[in-house]
């Protein structure tokens, strides 16, 4: 049992994952992850480095994944919105790499640095253009560690940039949690190509999960990376079948198994609350007090917050009179869930975005409107 | 001294570097614009055309009159 | 005849390049990789990285690992590489728009902390690629596109920016002065450090025309009339620098920790086991 922080949960994820190379950029409330990662990586050989902007924090850990290592850098919103163009690229080279947000009050320089969930929609569509991404949500400490290493597991294993959707909530949090042991961490390996150059190896072309195997610079393969849309070769054609195979492609292969949701109560429940984050604490503990009273309210947490778990809501939703939902922005998810339920349900919003975190009460309040 | 050329033409763009750098005046551009060799008995296989072309189009390679002869008398 | 041996370092495939007729880029491309042949490095064991822009397309014409990065973000990608695998080679090809305006932070601090890369500047004085704006480069009063009065911003000397950042090897040549420009980037990778080498390549579409000089062996004829070496421009009078002089040469060499034998120190340190 330690006692730690949400960041330096974060940090101790990505060692445990395999993360070898970190750049960064200091911003609070994000700073912890990049200090530990400038304490802990040299003592596993690893690489930590400073870089002068945002923008290249991205670029240099897009060089090192591209040279074979697991790479992570971490910010807050006005870095965050100067990553967005190696975001992009990293989206279109299919370059594995994890990007850590821990958020606070926009937009611009906003309300250092207080909570917020503000940066929810820019993780989906931050950069410009058709593009998949993923993006995780912890609500504790040990969950900032363990989806710290499901995120780097799914870099690698869709070859995409993956967010982690931290708050400020979660990252200064600190909990006495036992961090998973060794042996109770799955680890998914950088993917190797399976033919030689003499085979006809093609960087890009598909695997049967529709993830290319990229080799890693330096292996001999003498692979071209580019931004420009590209055929299998890797190398830029001005035609409109490989630019729309190659969008639906970066679409499709990002597999729905890795949308995890959890709820609770929501057998016996009449509608429910949903939250993601740090809010999703307070929101559980309105959905622990209500019911307490009686009320029948259960509670949906989005774990896996991109790509959206529409089928999950969807069928749910059937079942439900009303789905509240909780988030510390002016109402972002909301329109999401409100797409997703087409209609089976209503979809009510409690918003706050006034750099004050949700109490318990002010959920509360909004369940009991739904019993009336 | 002899020199022997050799044209890439499907790389040559016309510019009229190797024309304008050739001390003696051996080349020349085409009416489609890519280069030719005019006056090939004035090369002094200087690489001069080589040297700064852009494309890698033109090569010029001195070679001995023995084997110079022993080309023609073949044809 | 024999085919010539740097033809081994270009993806045959991928030619006749994209660049415009009489573009110098061709010119700098080929010194390159001569300079890698006579160096003796593998195509295995070196890794092409550009920006954006005429400059940074060279990347997909050269066979080694190539990386085609973002506008102006060539070095960090290069530092990555280079840290994660200090075995590799690495070469950026940047031009003068993507060096020193878009990607300017990321070049003065390539050069402060020393990373070992080498980093060729392929100098046209314009933006080429999107039709001939003016770049940091442009010198004063020529023409672009987005001056069409003449430039009034006074220009970067990319080489004294280098050297004062901290770049460990300084040199510039000209499309012109071929067997000069191979020596400059073969001498740039003898140095382990940052190394910087700007190349000027003459730009006869969007550069030449709009300035007087459209045809490209005029262009180069200018590099030729105008470019003094560096030991003869050092004892010139003041007075005598004038117009549109310039040297060309080494400019500085030197030899200093670079940046993965430093962080090794820190493995050290930390008592951490070097990968």
């Amino acid at each position: 049992m330690i006692l730690i922080q949400g960041n330096e949960a974060v940090a101790q994820g990505a060692l445990a994952a395999g993360v070898r190379f970190f750049g960064g950029y200091p911003i609070t409330p994000s700073t912890e992850i990049a200090e530990s990662m400038a304490k802990l990586l040299p003592k596993y050989g690893g690489t930590f480095i400073q870089m002068e902007d945002e923008i290249a924090s991205m670029g240099v850990i897009l060089g090192a994944s591209l040279a074979g290592k697991k790479v992570l850098t971490a910010s807050s919103g006005p870095g965050i919105s100067l990553k967005q163009e190696l975001i992009g690229y990293a989206a279109a080279a299919e370059i594995p790499c994890v990007i850590v947000n821990v958020q606070r009050v926009g937009p611009s320089t906003g309300q250092p640095t207080a909570p917020s969930q503000g940066d929810v929609m820019q993780a989906r569509w931050g950069t410009h253009g058709d593009h998949s991404i993923i993006a995780l949500s912890p609500w504790s400490v040990r969950e900032a560690f363990e989806l710290t290493v499901k995120a780097v597991n799914c870099a690698e294993r869709f070859r995409t940039p993956v967010i982690l959707l931290m708050d400020e909530i979660v990252g200064h949090l600190r909990e006495n949690v036992n961090l998973p042991t060794e042996n109770e961490i799955e680890i998914y390996p950088r993917r190797k190509p399976k033919k030689t150059r003499a085979e006809g190896y093609q960087p890009y072309a598909p695997d049967e999960d529709l993830v290319p195997n990229i080799a890693n610079f330096g292996e001999g393969y003498h692979i071209h990376v580019t931004g420009l849309i590209h055929d299998e070769t890797g190398f830029p054609v001005g035609s409109p079948k490989v630019t729309a195979d190659s969008i639906r492609r970066m679409h499709e292969k990002i597999s729905k198994d890795i949308i995890e949701v959890q709820t609770e109560f929501i057998d016996d429940a009449e509608f429910a609350v949903l939250a993601y984050g740090g809010t999703a604490r307070t929101a559980y503990q309105a959905v622990l007090d209500a019911r307490a009273k009686g009320v029948k309210v259960g509670f949906i947490r989005l774990v896996t917050v991109w790509p959206f778990a529409d089928e999950f809501l969807f069928d749910i939703s059937k079942k439900l009179k009303s789905i509240i939902v909780t988030e510390l922005n002016y109402g972002q998810i909301v329109g999401e869930v409100q797409r997703a339920v087409k209609g089976n349900c209503e979809v009510k919003l409690c918003a706050k975005y006034d750099m004050t975190i949700f109490e318990p009460e002010e959920i509360e309040e909004k369940i009991f409107a739904e019993t009336k | 001294m002899k020199s022997e050329f050799t044209l890439k033409l499907d790389r040559c763009k016309g510019c009229g570097i190797c024309v304008n750098f050739c001390p003696k005046k051996v080349l020349a551009l085409d009416t489609l614009g890519k280069v030719y060799v005019a006056h090939p008995e004035d090369c002094i296989a200087c690489g001069q055309c080589e040297l700064r072309c852009p494309d890698y189009a033109i090569f010029v390679d001195k070679i001995k009159e023995a084997t110079s002869q022993g080309t023609e008398n073949k044809g | 005849m024999t085919e010539r041996s740097y033809e081994k370092y270009f993806r045959q495939n991928r030619l006749p390049h994209l660049w415009c007729p009489g573009c110098g880029n061709g010119i700098a491309m080929k010194a390159i990789v001569q300079a890698i042949e006579n160096k003796g490095w593998t195509q295995d064991n070196t890794v092409i990285v550009s920006g954006i822009g005429c400059s940074s397309r060279a990347s997909g014409y050269m066979d080694f690992d190539t990386l085609h990065t973002a506008h102006g973000r060539a070095i960090p990608f290069a530092t990555g590489i280079k840290l994660s695998k200090p075995n590799l080679n690495v070469v950026v090809i940047t031009g003068d728009g993507d060096c020193t305006a878009i990607g300017g932070n990321h070049f003065i601090h390539g050069c402060r902390r020393n990373i070992n890369l080498n980093v060729i500047l392929f100098n046209n004085d314009i933006y080429g690629m999107t039709g001939g704006q003016a770049s940091p480069m442009t010198p004063l009063g020529k023409k672009a596109t987005t001056a069409p009065y003449g430039s009034i911003d006074r220009p970067f000397d990319a080489c004294n920016l280098a050297q004062a950042a901290g770049a460990t090897f300084v040199a510039r040549s000209t499309a012109f002065h071929v067997q000069h420009l191979v020596k400059m980037i073969q001498e740039s990778f003898d140095n382990t450090g940052f190394s910087f080498v700007e190349a000027l390549v003459q730009c006869p579409t969007a550069y030449g025309r709009k300035n007087r000089m459209a045809e490209p062996a005029k262009m180069l004829q200018w590099m030729k009339d105008n470019a003094v070496m560096k030991n003869v421009w050092d004892k010139l009078p003041e007075e005598k620098k004038i117009g549109e002089k310039f040297p060309i040469g080494l400019f500085y060499n030197s030899e200093s920790e670079t940046y993965d034998v430093a962080y090794k120190k820190v493995i050290q340190a930390a008592g951490g086991i070097a990968k």
